[in-house]
């Protein structure tokens, strides 16, 4: 199975393929991913350096364009998806129609990508995405349990990447409209949830409070692990109740279902993460390229280090491992 | 690990001027051999950005537009864009892209409060730069160059190696 790692410098992504990356992918500094974060991301010549080092390495290079396009400013995107085939992008995470449809008729020869931000969760979805502009692959949204791919996998012929580590995104992606919300910005739309221009972390007595626009996001108590400050892992007071509304501040982790993800016809493992720093690539793409040839009874004591690193210190199987329906 | 006091000492009976003009010494050699490291700040490289140990009685203000760092005694710190607290070592660390920034942020090792926007930027552009202490310092050491570099890669494994997330 491809290990398919995340890269949001060329710093970070040099580590990802020396670490034993099948595939790194990255984006461009501007709104057309979705982790448009500040510092982060690729300019040209950045990503035309980075392929050559992947490619001395035997190492593929996916650039993510997967965010949606704005009435009147195309060209963004257009240029994005035009400058990632010049630059010899191995494959292109797409996520807008439009933009599929674009790349199809300008780039035929481009291998094409669903990003998991295009939400296509049923067969009939990825067949149609597949026929009409050649999709090789689909990202799947971490929405669906191990049997659904598998159930998946047997309706439809291109290949299936599935996340298995890192932040958990438990909303249907490219859907999810709470960042826009809370702060007129989107990962959609603008590449980014959550915009850090619009956190703030301060102290209150013993416990970090996380604000997001005007919304306070958490409280945590002194010596409690803290998360990231988006909606869907915010702490609220429901009725009687204080506590987590969709999740808690977690991050995923189903390596422990690798051989599971294999029979239901996952043929790429990605991991989360372009947002984060050079260590924690470094760090968890060389324990997940031992994790991947390990034996089953192997696999836990080269995770239990990955705990650590994750948000929240904690980790879950998500819903790949969905008890509640 | 949190400093020993008696490392503390120095920065507590030097003159601030003595300090300052040591830590304005590493800074500028880190800037020479780094020219590109304020490239990915954009907007925010004319922001002030405090970085206050919590195992120092020193804080640190750096003004990336004027490639300029001064040092101030606590609690007398000047006002700042952004703030980052953590152990001397740890913010260390993050310098050198040693260590994961969210994680020690999650494992409430690490505060941060004002501009977290610019903050950020300023963590991944000093994640993608591959500053490495050790060498900066030793370039400043003539003769001696192999010799402190290897005795300060010593120290900062030994400083690091009780950390969770550490890199290689």
């Amino acid at each position: 199975m491809e290990l398919i790692c995340p890269a949001g410098t060329p710093a970070a992504f040099r580590e990802a393929v020396d670490a034993g990356a099948d595939a790194v992918y990255c984006g461009f500094r501007d709104e057309t991913n979705a982790r448009n974060f500040p510092g982060l991301n690729f300019s040209r010549d950045e990503l035309k350096t980075a392929i050559a080092y992947a490619r001395r390495h035997k190492v593929m290079t996916f650039v993510a364009i997967n965010t949606f396009m704005r009435a009147g400013q195309e060209k963004l995107w257009h240029d994005a998806v035009d400058d990632a085939v010049r630059l010899g992008a191995d494959a292109l995470i797409l996520a807008d129609f439009g933009l599929m449809a674009y790349t199809a008729e300008r780039h035929p020869e481009q291998r094409l990508h669903v990003s998991v931000q295009a939400s296509a969760s049923n067969a009939d979805a990825v067949k149609f995405l597949v026929e009409t502009f050649g999709a090789k692959r689909v990202v799947l949204p971490r929405i669906l349990t191990i049997p659904d791919i598998a159930r998946l996998a047997r309706q439809i012929s291109c290949e299936i990447e599935v996340f298995v580590f890192g932040g958990l995104c438990v909303m249907a992606e490219g859907r999810c409209s709470l960042s826009s919300y809370a702060t007129g910005k989107s990962p959609n739309m603008n590449g980014v949830c959550s915009p850090a221009s619009h956190v703030r972390y301060r102290e209150d007595g013993s416990e970090l409070v996380s604000e997001l626009g005007d919304y306070t996001i958490n409280r945590f108590p002194a010596g409690e692990a803290a998360g990231y400050p988006t909606l869907c892992k915010g702490r609220f007071d429901i009725a009687e109740e204080r506590g987590y509304a969709f999740e808690d501040p977690v991050s995923l982790d189903v390596m422990d279902h690798i051989d599971a993800l294999r029979d239901a016809g996952v043929g790429a493992l990605k991991i989360e993460g372009r947002q984060r720093g050079k260590a924690y690539v470094a760090e968890v793409v060389s324990i997940m390229r031992r994790a991947v040839a390990a034996n089953a009874d192997e696999r836990p004591a080269l995770l239990s280090r990955l705990r650590r690193l994750s948000e929240g210190q904690k980790t879950t199987s998500g819903a790949y491992e969905k008890r509640w329906r | 690990m949190t400093l020993p006091f008696a490392m503390t000492v120095p920065f507590r009976i030097a003159p601030l001027s003595v300090i300052e003009h040591a830590t304005r010494l590493v800074f500028a050699q880190v800037v020479a051999q780094h020219p590109d490291l304020f490239d990915r700040l954009g907007e925010h490289a004319d922001k002030r950005y405090a970085f206050v140990p919590t195992d120092l009685p020193v804080g640190f203000l750096v003004e990336p537009a004027a490639r300029r760092i001064s040092v101030h005694r606590k609690p007398h710190l000047p006002v700042a864009h952004a703030c980052m607290g953590g152990r001397f070592v740890l913010l260390l660390a993050l310098l050198e892209g040693q260590i994961d920034g969210d994680a020690v942020f999650f494992s409430r090792s690490l505060t941060i409060t004002g501009d977290m926007e610019a903050m950020l930027a300023l963590r991944n552009a000093l994640d993608d730069c591959d500053i490495d202490l050790p060498a900066d310092i030793a370039r400043m050491s003539g003769p001696f160059a192999p010799l402190v570099r290897r005795a300060a890669a010593e120290i900062r494994t030994r400083a690091l190696s009780g950390e969770a997330a550490t890199w290689n």
